[in-house]
């Protein structure tokens, strides 16, 4: 997906603009992108809320969207 | 009032009252109204025929005669579900699934439809449709459908997640890692390694009432659907995408629910009962036989998982390794991936890693099981903890209070953990009477812990003053446990009126916004946040017609237990408005007063328990009794503790079938042997003991009020705390799921040898 790649350097504002540039660089991400994919920010698990705002040198996690029972 | 969700620390008035269910009376009565309880002028009955075969060719499908029979009014097969995805296999998959197209995939997939004056009318019709298939050769074993001589279910199934990527279809869809670390130089530091397969069979959700819909389509393309299911607005979405409806023309009302655990988020017959209506010209009602909801809907995978454990005698796990085999039934999946993320989610360990293979086989497709995916790899990851400590001779509690994740653990599926509730959890089962309670002869005591991912999602809440000054709110999240009573609970602490001064009712599709389904626990999380939301937003508007009543500035009305009052020393000579007042004087401040909330909520939070188990067997006939079984686990606020604790129980009770007695049987013909509740055995009341439950309440810092999600986590322990303690009651580690008789005999008989 990003060219084996197990952590990758985004320079991005929010989990919407890190959505974008994954996708330009890594375009074996997209599709996963457009699947749905869940992010973890500083431990915080965030599925939906796109404008949410990426911390300064924070650590990213791209999670599957898990489904529930 | 704020209108985010951090939490606000308060004291409640209503909130954690054990106040009367609204949907009691009905329920008890016969008077609610499920799935198969709506009728319409007209209707006709529909039946499904299925494929006695798990897999073949459909070489032609013959209907004329059928079709002659009197009484039949529609009958439709794969060739009245044209493709309308557009390139979207997800959604093709899910076409496919509900209605064979060139193969059938497993036993009891539907192959045709047909609408009749009756059923007996139907159920002749499918027996004049002639199905001529090809038989080809089936897998329905996780392990056999792994390997290269499996016959090949889909042709375009290329395993993702290994570089390079195969160029030979096969039926191993997908490949995952999770972990961090160095293993090798883990497993070196190590004292004592175990390493031990595991294997769990299929269970069903076994919700008591069958899929059930009642679907009427006109002619200018308006439709209708009353439903069975956990989310009704994505049952909408996904059959109107099926069928080139308008999503705004398909108008669907969710029933009562009786019981759904993840089998009713996904659609089955819903649109074939809307094709065949479409057909027809006439209402059409499709109910599912028991034996259909066994063999044609979505139970969980079956599992082989192999786990290695590196300790120090001190009790330091120092390195761990699964490689986790599941099945998504016919269909490409990543349920091993979702057990992968949860395996070692309990610990804090240095060096550990996951391994997941997902794999199609001939089975009905899988679906969300209450905290899908976990319970099994729980089961594995837990004996093999147990074994360890018994290794090193150390108390079990004690080895995993010692390895427990904690605020800042690096998760084994990546982030690092806030606030958990893992180590409150253990050491509240390290103190609990249960633990010290003496046992009796050939009984064994058993404990694990387990995690989940809670989550979120899309929410509509419309809260609408009546003139009385009543509340009524109308939310478009199914409620499966208990939400109305929350969220009717959430307005009344808001607006300071009595709980049962606010009716909660789940509102149809063309009523509210979309709104995700019922699951991931997040009901009461999300709909109870949509509703504090809700009820503040009207507050502001009654704060507001307060002022104009009073011809004062609004900033000077404050809202204070179920009144407007007017603040400062100048207005000490108005009497407080009540809700009452104010509703009756509505139409001459500005109309109706109402309060909306349309959210999403993020970040749920992360959710652990731990359940004690004790297990009496009996060595000569091999049958397990469980006779005491507590559960603790972290709620957050239990908005009302009773329903807490019913989740609790129930998720107890499945995970103790499943342990003991759930099996989905398969012959060598590929066909299900056992689809009826008389040989696939649920546990009943007269089965279990009385399951105690002991609610922490650790506030989540993401609710006003710090609710948590609670529905699924219940289920993730028991596995493997019945079998420790089936284990320490015989003597014998038990590596496979279900531990009915015959397999506890053979394992005692084994051991012995």
């Amino acid at each position: 997906m990003a060219g084996g790649a197990s952590s990758v350097f985004i320079e991005a504002s929010t989990i919407r603009e890190l959505f974008r540039k994954l996708s330009e660089e890594y375009p074996g991400m997209e599709p996963h992108i457009k699947r749905g994919v869940a992010v973890s920010i500083g431990g915080k698990i965030y599925r939906d809320q796109l404008d949410t705002k990426l911390p300064v040198s924070s650590e990213i996690y791209l999670l599957p969207r898990v489904p529930g029972g | 009032m704020p209108l985010d969700q951090d939490l606000e620390i308060k004291k409640f008035k209503v909130i954690g009252t054990r106040v009367r269910r609204p949907d009691g009376v009905d329920k008890v009565t016969g008077r609610a109204r499920y799935g198969a309880d709506t009728s319409a002028p007209g209707q006709l009955v529909a039946l499904v025929l299925r494929s006695p075969h798990p897999h073949a060719i459909i070489k032609k499908i013959d209907i004329s005669k059928a079709e002659k029979l009197a009484g039949v009014k529609a009958i439709i097969t794969s060739a009245d579900l044209p493709d309308l995805t557009n390139g979207d296999r997800a959604m093709l998959d899910i076409l496919e699934n509900c209605m064979a197209r060139k193969k059938v995939l497993y036993d009891g997939h539907a192959v045709a439809a047909v609408a009749a004056i009756d059923a007996t009318t139907a159920r002749a019709a499918l027996k004049l449709i002639k199905v001529d298939y090809q038989i080809l050769p089936h897998v329905t074993d996780v392990d056999e459908a792994l390997k290269p001589t499996s016959p090949v279910i889909h042709d375009h199934i290329f395993t993702d997640g290994i570089e390079p990527k195969p160029t030979k279809a096969s039926n191993f869809n997908k490949q995952a890692e999770y972990g961090h670390g160095d293993l090798d130089a883990g497993f070196a530091e190590a004292d004592v390694i175990i390493e031990k397969s595991y294997k769990t069979e299929q269970t069903h959700q076994g919700y008591i009432e069958p899929h059930s819909c009642l679907a009427s389509v006109s002619p200018d393309g308006a439709a209708e659907m009353w439903v069975c299911t956990q989310g009704h607005f994505v049952y909408r979405n996904q059959c109107a995408a099926l069928l080139g409806l308008d999503a705004n023309k398909l108008r669907v009302t969710a029933s009562e629910i009786g019981g759904g655990f993840g089998g009713k988020t996904h659609i089955w017959t819903e649109p074939l009962a809307l094709a065949l209506s479409r057909k027809a010209n006439r209402p059409v009602k499709l109910t599912m036989s028991r034996e259909e909801v066994f063999r044609c809907t979505g139970p969980t995978s079956s599992t082989s998982i192999d786990v290695k454990i590196g300790a120090k005698k001190d009790g330091t796990i120092t390195a761990a390794f699964a490689e986790l085999r599941y099945h998504g039934g016919a269909f490409p999946s990543n349920w091993a991936e979702f057990g992968a993320m949860t395996t070692w989610a309990c610990y804090d360990i240095k060096n550990c890693k996951s391994l997941s293979k997902d794999a199609i086989v001939n089975r009905p497709k899988t679906a969300a099981y209450r905290a899908p995916s976990a319970p099994q790899s729980c089961f594995a990851v837990e004996n093999t903890i147990d074994e360890v400590a018994k290794a090193i001779g150390m108390d079990p509690v004690e080895l995993r209070i010692k390895n427990a994740a904690k605020e800042g653990t690096k998760s084994s599926y990546g982030p690092v953990y806030g606030p958990i509730g893992i180590g409150a959890t253990l050491q509240a089962a390290k103190n609990h009477p249960h633990m010290k309670a003496p046992l009796a002869k050939d009984t064994g005591r058993g404990m694990a812990c387990g995690f989940w991912f809670n989550f979120g999602g899309q929410t509509c809440v419309d809260l609408n003053v009546t003139p009385d000054g009543t509340i009524t709110v109308a939310v478009g999240t199914m409620d499966v446990g208990g939400s109305r009573a929350s969220l009717a609970l959430a307005a009344a602490e808001e607006l300071g009126v009595p709980y049962e001064a606010v009716r909660v009712i789940v509102a149809d599709t063309s009523s509210l916004g979309h709104n995700d389904m019922t699951d991931g626990s997040r009901g009461t999380f999300s709909s109870s946040m949509a509703a504090v939301f809700a009820a503040r937003n009207a507050i502001t508007i009654l704060r507001e017609r307060a002022a104009k009543t009073w011809e004062i500035p609004v900033d000077d009305v404050e809202w204070v237990d179920g009144e407007a009052k007017a603040k400062g020393a100048s207005r000490g000579n108005l009497a407080p408005l009540t809700l009452k007042d104010l509703a009756k004087g509505a139409g001459g401040t500005g109309g109706p007063i109402a309060g909306h909330s349309e959210i999403v909520a993020d970040n749920a939070g992360v959710s652990f328990g731990t359940h004690i188990c004790d297990a009496h067997v009996d060595k000569e006939t091999g049958k397990t009794t469980i006779t005491r079984y507590t559960v603790i686990q972290d709620a957050g606020k239990a908005m009302h503790p009773s329903y807490v604790e019913g989740q609790y129980q129930g998720g107890a009770a499945q995970g103790i079938g499943w342990a003991l007695n759930e099996e989905y049987v398969y012959g060598t013909n590929g066909r299900l042997q056992n689809a009826a509740f008389l040989d696939y055995r649920i546990p009943v009341c007269s089965d279990l003991p009385m399951i105690d439950t002991q609610i922490l309440e650790i506030p989540n810092p993401h609710h006003p009020y710090g609710v948590r999600g609670v529905g699924e986590t219940p289920i993730v322990p028991p596995l493997a705390a019945v079998s420790i303690a089936v284990t320490n009651a015989t003597g014998v580690r038990m590596h496979h799921i279900p531990m009915s008789p015959p397999r506890i005999l053979k394992a005692i008989k084994s051991a012995k040898m």
